[in-house]
């Protein structure tokens, strides 16, 4: 439903030098981005601040006209038919305010419901089921600007979804929200994708927000797509290597074992690095029994958060 | 066009139950812009004070000139006067919002922020207006009623173009806004008085560049049955409406190329 081939943008700024004189630079926001999206899935795409995820997000909703490259949503140019694909899809970019600031939140739903053309019957049921999961009921007629971030969040869900968009694009949705907040947003999403088979794409840097709910990742740096994959894939590729935590009977000096380095020693205990591909873990623990007193053990996998940090480090 | 119509009163009545939440600072802002507006005609008084004629016009005349520009610029204020502080949403990147809903931009702009304060203004034209018509003595036939009619028509259209054509500036530089306001408050200035006063550029600019001449210069002619001082052929006292479906045409086609033109904010 999505496809991009070769998407790029530049940006052209003026850069002060001196005091009068300005100097022209272009700036390649992204360079050359290739991906498909089918429906029904949950993307995460991923990046460090200025890798050009937003610029990305607002091509394929029309928002930017690309500077080269093709892309097509369900089978539109995104910025020539920019009013028929936005009938199909829902945004919400999380810092960002949709709603009508002074007027209670169920307001907002009305005024979006006669811009969207969204059948009375199907905006009373969809409204019905949205209050039901998102919780809205508390504060449905207080105005925006009296909720809470995580009431505000929650409602601008419901306003993206109230015209049964078949794909949702999100900018850092659980930016700022608390772990409450965080989880009833997630639920909702899954929810969505389960029962109406709704396609999201999401941008965060929330990368609980990944493991929990993205099938598939896509991670971007310097304008440029560098992983497209699942997050065991993900594991697989960059952090292959596991870690083995032995306590000895005494501290000792690094250990010298082949297949696998001392990362740490501290007193008895020894961190020791290892990729899967080389030795399991059985094996290694055998070596360190033969060599030393072992007392106990564990292993430790890698955390998708610090194979991210590897990443955009270098 | 009925549907959208609607739409357009359901956004514009949310925009005033905003505003009407603030209630003393609605009011005060209301009474200010008449107030302000007002002020404005007090300048041609002055001038007259002092001249008992100004290019051959008198002081009826011209208050005739002010009177039907204002009706017209009121209008276009009203629709479009709040795009002002466009620059700003262009700047901080909230037109994005504007670009993912399913609708016109010019219209959702036009609705994003509408002022019914600026009423104030238009209330000052029609105070003026009613002043001018009983002064003057005008020989009332059907066909003056109808030109009178139409050059308010034009001319709210022919400032909402000018308006739209100025904002576009700010697609490319955000700090293009005084220059937008010179063409567009300064262009209402201009056609408070017969366009004879100004120096030959300048009347060129407005009768073929900026057509402020069109909004009641020439027409006005036509009315108050007065020579043509630049001895043009007699149809351009009716030329309004074509050259403000002009004026719109060239708006609309500008506006389109600034859309595209759009930057965003941030990464």
């Amino acid at each position: 439903m999505i496809e991009a081939s070769d998407l790029s943008k530049r940006f052209t700024v003026r850069v002060k030098r001196g005091r009068l004189r300005r100097e022209r630079r272009i700036v390649e926001a992204v360079r050359g981005i290739s991906l498909r999206i089918e429906a029904g899935s949950i993307v995460g795409y991923l990046g460090p601040n200025g890798a050009g995820k937003s610029t990305t997000i607002k091509m394929l909703t029309g928002i930017l006209v690309p500077s080269g490259g093709q892309v097509e949503v369900f089978g539109m140019d995104p910025s020539r038919q920019r009013r028929q694909l936005a009938m199909r899809m829902g945004v919400m970019f999380g810092q960002r305010v949709q709603l009508w600031w002074d007027l209670p939140l169920v307001e907002s739903f009305e005024l979006l419901r006669h811009i969207y053309r969204v059948p009375a019957a199907r905006y009373r049921a969809n409204l019905a089921t949205f209050r039901d999961v998102l919780q809205l009921d508390a504060f449905l007629s207080t105005p925006v600007r009296q909720l809470s971030l995580g009431q505000r969040v929650r409602g601008e869900l419901a306003a993206a979804m109230l015209h049964d968009p078949d794909i949702l694009f999100l900018d850092e949705p659980t930016i700022g929200l608390d772990v409450v907040a965080k989880a009833r947003v997630r639920e909702f999403l899954v929810a969505m994708n389960r029962e109406r088979g709704l396609t999201v794409l999401l941008t965060t840097h929330d990368l609980s927000d990944i493991e929990r709910l993205c099938q598939r990742l896509l991670i971007i740096d310097h304008g440029r797509l560098i992983y497209d994959g699942t997050v065991a894939g993900l594991v697989e590729r960059y952090g292959a290597e596991r870690t083995l935590v032995v306590d000895l009977e005494q501290p000792s000096p690094p250990l010298v074992i082949p297949g696998a380095r001392v990362e740490r020693v501290e007193g008895p205990r020894q961190w020791l690095r290892f990729r899967r591909s080389e030795v399991s873990a059985a094996q290694l623990a055998a070596k360190v029994a033969a060599a030393a007193g072992l007392v106990d053990l564990a292993v430790e996998e890698p955390d998708i958060e610090e194979i991210v940090r590897r990443i955009y480090g270098g | 066009m009925g549907e959208a119509a609607r739409l357009y009163w359901r956004l514009v009545g949310a925009r005033v139950r905003s505003q009407l939440e603030y209630r003393t600072s609605f009011l005060l802002d209301l009474v200010g812009m008449f107030l302000f507006s007002f002020l404005d005609f007090v300048e041609v008084l002055i001038i007259f004070h002092n001249v008992p004629r100004l290019a051959g016009w008198s002081v009826a005349e011209v208050s005739f000139l002010y009177a039907t520009s204002s009706p017209s610029f009121a209008f276009a204020d009203l629709v479009f006067g709040h795009l002002d502080h466009f620059g700003e949403s262009i700047r901080d990147g909230s037109f994005d919002l504007v670009l993912i809903r399913p609708r016109g931009t010019l219209f959702q702009i036009a609705t994003a922020d509408f002022q019914l304060r600026r009423l104030g203004k238009a209330l000052n034209g029609v105070v003026i207006l009613a002043y001018a018509l009983a002064v003057l003595e005008i020989g009332w036939t059907p066909g003056k009623v109808a030109v009178l009619l139409m050059m308010i028509v034009a001319g709210a259209v022919i400032f909402c173009a000018v308006w739209v054509f100025m904002i576009c500036i700010v697609f490319w530089s955000v700090e293009g806004k005084e220059t937008a306001n010179a063409f567009t408050y300064g262009g209402k200035f201009l056609t408070q008085f017969p366009i004879t006063i100004y120096d030959q550029w300048l009347r060129r600019f407005l009768a073929y560049v900026v057509p402020m001449a069109f909004v009641c210069f020439f027409p006005a002619l036509y009315l108050l049955d007065k020579p043509d001082p630049l001895g043009l052929p007699p149809w351009v006292r009716f030329a309004s409406p074509a050259v403000a479906l002009a004026a719109a045409g060239c708006a609309g086609m500008m506006w389109r190329l600034a859309v595209r033109h759009y930057r965003s904010a941030g990464g």
